[in-house]
């Protein structure tokens, strides 16, 4: 099988085999793509920190890195088009079936059971999110509490709660004076001797 | 004339997936405030309801959330035309720049302000999340049992980290017996 299309496979399978997005999918991209020896234990680990820092869903990231780093431009194209497709593809009959019944009585009861759900998931993703980054120790009594704490995290957390529940600020300004309070904090901050 | 307008709106629609795939940083859920954002507040496409539709139906398909999401949408308003342009668009900045980052991984590896920049970002985004969370939850009625169902929800799945499946699927099956099965007010199960 040439190059290109054991790219599109792979990337293909790992597209189709991921339910619940993201993250979940690490350990069979490790699988396949360390495995085949596209990529070092130690290059994927920085490549998931660098995905940490540009815009995009992670599976897109992974897939178009591997491709581009192994075979070029043709390559990353291959690698992203095989890990969208299966989403793609299952989504199109989902959505059919979907707007077709959703005024079912039963397809309603089971979304009236299933919305709220829903939201305390996404309540719990800002906390898992919020309990990696705010908190950088472990706890070990109270007097520990101050030490553990990112607490120019907080600082900017709070200052972009306050940005948008008070001032309605919209999403992007709000990631750009995130990114802003970023450099100045973490950046600026210590070089002035804070 | 209808035709035009069918173009506008899958010209729209890669536009609009275009800004959110360049600006979603952190992954699935990240995306959310986005998508209220750009679909449901500016342009009306969809109503707040279809979101956590959407979102559920997204999580609990095989898949890339973020696509899941843009396709579904993406179909909802302009077919499947509408599905693939939503998905192209939402895939496009990842691609273009991650093919840079390619060419200078080492050094963008090595670069201190950029992680800087990210690490105030990812802070950002926990806010944008809540929001996200605050306003969805102005369209499902404020009762016991919806509060119960989100509190049981959160707790299976941020402390103890239960599969976000498992949990709409239990959503499912309640909502079958509860407002299917025993047709408790069917008014509520609707809103």
């Amino acid at each position: 099988m040439s190059h290109l299309l054991l790219l599109f496979v792979t990337f293909f399978k790992i597209g189709l085999f991921t339910i619940g997005g993201g993250y979940a999918m690490i350990p069979l991209i490790r699988e396949e793509v360390i495995g085949r020896g596209w990529l070092s234990a130690q290059s994927l680990t920085d490549f998931i920190a660098v995905s940490e820092s540009t815009p995009g869903p992670f599976a897109v990231n992974i897939a178009t890195f591997v491709g581009f780093d192994t075979a070029g431009l043709a390559g990353a194209l291959c690698s992203t088009l095989g890990v969208i497709l299966p989403s793609f593809l299952i989504i199109l009959f989902v959505a059919k079936f979907f707007l077709t019944f959703s005024k079912n009585r039963w397809v309603q009861a089971a979304m009236g059971g299933i919305r709220p759900v829903v939201l305390g998931l996404i309540v719990g993703a800002a906390y898992s999110i919020a309990s990696g980054i705010l908190v950088i120790g472990s706890y070990s009594g109270f007097a520990s509490l101050l030490s553990i704490v990112d607490w120019k995290a907080v600082i900017i957390c709070v200052v972009c709660c306050v940005m948008q529940f008070k001032f309605k600020v919209k999403a992007i300004p709000l990631i750009g004076s995130a990114a802003a309070m970023g450099l100045l904090l973490y950046g600026v901050a210590p070089l002035i001797g804070w | 004339m209808e035709k035009t307008d069918q173009m506008k709106k899958i010209r729209s629609l890669f536009l609009t997936f275009l800004r959110i795939g360049a600006f979603t940083f952190g992954g699935g859920y990240a995306m959310i405030p986005l998508i209220e954002q750009e679909t449901v507040e500016r342009t009306h496409w969809i109503e707040h309801e279809d979101v956590l539709d959407i979102i559920a139906i997204a999580e609990s398909t095989p898949g890339v959330i973020a696509i899941n999401t843009a396709t579904f949408v993406g179909y909802k308003v302009a077919g499947f035309w509408g599905s693939v342009a939503a998905t192209l668009g939402v895939t496009i900045p990842s691609l273009v720049i991650i093919c840079l980052i390619s060419l200078f991984f080492e050094q963008f590896v090595a670069l201190k302000w950029v992680s800087y920049a990210f690490a105030g970002i990812r802070a950002g985004v926990i806010a944008l999340i809540l929001g996200a969370a605050v306003k969805l939850s102005k369209y499902t009625k404020r009762n016991a049992l919806n509060i119960s169902l989100l509190v049981i929800a959160f707790v299976l799945s941020a402390l103890f980290g239960i599969n976000a499946i498992l949990l709409i699927l239990g959503g499912l099956v309640f909502g079958l017996i509860w407002f299917g099965l025993l047709k408790k007010n069917e008014k509520e199960a609707a809103k």
